[in-house]
Order: C-alpha cells, then sequence, then structure tokens
C-alpha cells in the first residue's frame, strides 16, 4: 500500500514536472519572474546561510581542537576538518536541508494560499499553463542563486572559524591558516556546488510539487508545507549519498 | 452562445450532474441556481473546462469544448473572462498590474496602449483611484470590481460568475449585479453567473436555470420565477418570510 502511494505520488509529480518544463508564453514576464524569485528564494535567503555557516564554521574548529586534536596530531587538523567539512558537506549539503525547511515551507505555503484562494484557477481559466508560469521561474531562480549560497556559506564557516582564533584565542591563527591551505583539492569546491543544484532542483520542484496540488483548505496548506520540507530533506539525504559516491 | 447537452458528471460512484441540457444566449445575463449540493459549481467548472464531464457536451457558438485538443482549448479560453468566489486576484500585484495581467500574458499592444486599455477598465468599474493599491488593502466588494475589470479587460466573448455576491453586504451586491448586467449588454458577452442570491435572481435574471439534485429542474426568467407553480423552486426561492410576503403581495396586485 506504501508502495503503491509512494508510485502514485511519484506519477503525479512526473506529469506536474512535464506541464512545468515547456516553453514560457512570455519570455518578458518569465525572466521577470525568475529575477524575483532569484531575490525571494536566493538574496532572501542569504542572511540565515552566513549566520548558520558562521556558528557551525566555528564549532566544528573548536570540537576539533578541543576534543578531537592531541598531541600526536599536526597542529593543522583543526583547520584542515573545518574546511573540508564546509567545502563536502555543510555547504552544500547541510546548507540545502536547511533551506528546504525555509525556502520549501515558502513554496508550498504559497502555492497551497494559491490554490485555495482559486489565483491558480484564475490562470487556467485565462489559458495560462499555471504550473509552469508559477513553478519554472521557481527552480530556475533557486538552482540559480544556490552556488553563490554556498560560496557565502563555506567563506562565512571559514570567518567563524578564523573567529575562535582571534576572538576565543581556541587555536592559533598560524595553526588554522595552515590548516585551511594544507593539501587544497579545488575538485571538492566544484562538487559542493554541482551537488547544491540538484538539492536546489529537488527543493524547489517537490515543494512546489506539495503547494501546487493542495486540495482543500488552510489545513492542508499546513499540511502540503510539513510534507514538502520532510520529503525535499529525506532526497537530499538520499541523492546526497549517490552524488557523493558519483562525484568523489 | 453556449450550450450544454446532456451533461453527466460523476465523481468515482457519486453522479453529481443527471443529464442537464440547457443554452445561455449571448447579450444575457443567464443565472444558475440552486441549493447547496445541488452541483451548480460543478456545472460551472464543467462548462469553463476545470472538470472535464462524464459525458456530454459544451458548445461555445457551435465548438465541441468536449471533442477540443489542448491548443484550441487554450485559445477558446482567451475568450473567456471569469470572477471567482473568492475574486482570485493575484495578491503579489497591485490592482493596476492584476488587471494589466491578461494584456501582459496575451496581447502584443505596446505598453502605453496596454495601461490605457487596463485603466479604461478600472475606470468602468469606478476603481481608477485604487490602481496602486494591493488586493489585501481593499474591501471585498472592491476586490469583486477589480475582478471584474480584469476579467473584461481583453473584451471576452464569455463572462463566467462565480457566487459574485458572496461575502458582500445586499448594497454592494447590488451594485455587482448592476455592473455586471451592464456589462453584459454592453459587450453583448455570454454570461453565466452561478449564483445564491435571491436579489440577483430577481433583479437580473434573464434567463434563469434551476438545479436540483443534479438535474435542471425548471428554466424561465425573472418574471416567470414570481409565479412558478413550481414546488421545488418557489419552496427554495420564497425561503424566507419576507420574500413570501413579497411574492403574496405581487400576485394580489
Amino acid at each position: 500500500m506504501f508502495i503503491l502511494s509512494g508510485l502514485h505520488t511519484f506519477g503525479a509529480y512526473l506529469r506536474l514536472m512535464g506541464r512545468v518544463f515547456s516553453r514560457p508564453e512570455r519570455m518578458r514576464i518569465f525572466f521577470k519572474q525568475c529575477l524575483k524569485e532569484m531575490a525571494q528564494l536566493g538574496v532572501g535567503s542569504i542572511g540565515i546561510v552566513l549566520l548558520i555557516s558562521f556558528f557551525i564554521g566555528a564549532v566544528i574548529c573548536i570540537q576539533i581542537k578541543l576534543n578531537i586534536q592531541s598531541a600526536w596530531m599536526p597542529m593543522w587538523v583543526s583547520g584542515y576538518t573545518t574546511r573540508e567539512i564546509m567545502l563536502l558537506e555543510f555547504s552544500s549539503s547541510i546548507m540545502c536541508l536547511i533551506l528546504a525547511g525555509k525556502v520549501g515551507s515558502n513554496i508550498a505555503s504559497e502555492l497551497g494560499a494559491m490554490r485555495t484562494t482559486q489565483q491558480i484557477d484564475a490562470l487556467e481559466i485565462m489559458g495560462v499553463n499555471s504550473a509552469s508560469f508559477l513553478i519554472l521561474p521557481k527552480i530556475v531562480g533557486l538552482v540559480a542563486m544556490i552556488p553563490f549560497l554556498v560560496i557565502f556559506s563555506t567563506t562565512s564557516g571559514v570567518i567563524g572559524a578564523y573567529a575562535t582564533a582571534y576572538i576565543g584565542h581556541i587555536i592559533t591563527p598560524t595553526d588554522l591558516t595552515a590548516g585551511m591551505q594544507h593539501d587544497f583539492t579545488q575538485w571538492y569546491f566544484w562538487m559542493g556546488a554541482i551537488k547544491s543544484l540538484f538539492f536546489a532542483f529537488i527543493i524547489a520542484s517537490v515543494s512546489s510539487f506539495y503547494g501546487y496540488t493542495v486540495e482543500g483548505g488552510s489545513n492542508e496548506v499546513g499540511k502540503a508545507s510539513t510534507n514538502a520540507v520532510v520529503s525535499s530533506s529525506m532526497l537530499i539525504l538520499f541523492s546526497d549519498m549517490f552524488l557523493t559516491q558519483l562525484l568523489s | 452562445m453556449i450550450e450544454i447537452t446532456q451533461l453527466t458528471k460523476s465523481f468515482e460512484d457519486k453522479q453529481v450532474l443527471r443529464g442537464i441540457t440547457s443554452r445561455f444566449d449571448a447579450g444575457m445575463t443567464n443565472l444558475i441556481i440552486g441549493q447547496s449540493g445541488s452541483g451548480k459549481t460543478v456545472l460551472m467548472k464543467c462548462i469553463v473546462g476545470l472538470f472535464s464531464p462524464t459525458s456530454g457536451d459544451v458548445l461555445y457558438d457551435g465548438r465541441s469544448f468536449v471533442a477540443m485538443d489542448k491548443a484550441a482549448r487554450t485559445a477558446l479560453r482567451r475568450e473567456m473572462g471569469m470572477i471567482f468566489q473568492s475574486a482570485a486576484l493575484f495578491d503579489s500585484m497591485t490592482v493596476l498590474e492584476n488587471v494589466m495581467f491578461p494584456l501582459d500574458m496575451f496581447s502584443d499592444m505596446a505598453f502605453k496602449d496596454r495601461l490605457r486599455r487596463a485603466r479604461t477598465c478600472l475606470d468602468r468599474v469606478g476603481l481608477l483611484d485604487a490602481e496602486r493599491k494591493y488586493p489585501g488593502e481593499i474591501s471585498g466588494g472592491m476586490q469583486k470590481r477589480v475582478a471584474i475589470a480584469r476579467a473584461i479587460v481583453l473584451n471576452p466573448v464569455y463572462l463566467f460568475c462565480d457566487e459574485p455576491n458572496s461575502g458582500l453586504d445586499p448594497k454592494t451586491s447590488l451594485v455587482i449585479d448592476k455592473l455586471i448586467h451592464s456589462i453584459t449588454h454592453e459587450y453583448g458577452m455570454t454570461t453565466i453567473i452561478n449564483t445564491h442570491d435571491m436579489n440577483s435572481v430577481l433583479g437580473i435574471g434573464e434567463h434563469i436555470l434551476y438545479l436540483y439534485n443534479g438535474m435542471a429542474e425548471w428554466e424561465g426568467n425573472k418574471d416567470q420565477v414570481i409565479n412558478t407553480d413550481n414546488e421545488r423552486l418557489s419552496d427554495f426561492i420564497f425561503a424566507s418570510d419576507l420574500l413570501k410576503k413579497m411574492r403574496a403581495e405581487v400576485t394580489k396586485k
């Protein structure tokens, strides 16, 4: 029963995506919508990304330095580990999990409210492909902005680690810098950016699916919002496993 | 003109519409009335294509909507305007942007001309001074008037109104009714209104279709409805004591 219901939902998702990926009726309006979504979903998330990444960068550095580093380890281990965690997992996967909560619920509740207040029906009656008009700019907007959020997150995490050195005096800036520069592999940055593109697609499309297909009232919009966050998070974690294996 | 022939609609094993046949003429305010659950909204949704009928046909000036392909349906939809129960204005757009939206999407007019046309329609519904406001900043009656302006901005051939007076006070309802009625005559549109409002029935009902339990129970106009001998319709229309009294007075005269 659970498998059947899952397959049914997946089929409905694919059907919706079939409608979403069609040529926009007016490119001028489409680009305008994309810019609006880039500002709302991307620029609007910069604050939370910087804040969380700063503290996580700092906390990773403190944890490694105080709880893992020992006398037989080189002094650069804390900086090195902080950089690798930020680049490989946090700034791409965990940051996207956080965004699935913020952006995913935003998308699902916005579309759900549009459905319950008949705004989507109004678009359909006018002859507008409402799925493409509403969802495609969200997908394009978030996918376009996510690499920048990854860069901001990594940078903020590194700044957080330096804060522990300069303000908290947990580690010396020299040791931290040595770690940050040790054995740097450029591909790790690209790996994080590529992974984030997939995750952004998952967040935008899955949340849109749940919001767009709402039936009922405000209670159902709330449920759709929860389903959007839970499903996006699960899919991000699931695909992270495969993408990491594939890209490593 | 819109014709519906032997229209049925079922949801799983529940039959909501049971072979409805009727004709809605152009330049007339056609009303669909009936108790809650009688199938009015489902019928309206079948006519505009939000639901696919189980059987039967909907003909727009002889063109079968059921048999149309997707492209033809999309083209036909551009000849339609619809006013929803909740007005269904786009929250993120101002009043002017809402009215301009169909023009932005479907017309090749220059920006100046689009703006002029949108302002003409807003002026027609008496809301030119509210053009910069957002839907959340105006009253329910004003929202309905904006919805009317948006519905007529592309000069539609067919206008659909789903309970346009829902949630409005009697005075504002009259304003909305008069507006829809005069616009229908002005543009020569085929207008179908789905309503519960007895003032609308007795005021602008040039053609009334009464649904009972998913079937077309009675058809006529506002003058015939007063003297109807159909008991179900009579019970529905003159449910309140006030209306019963008014009817008695009219019949006495």
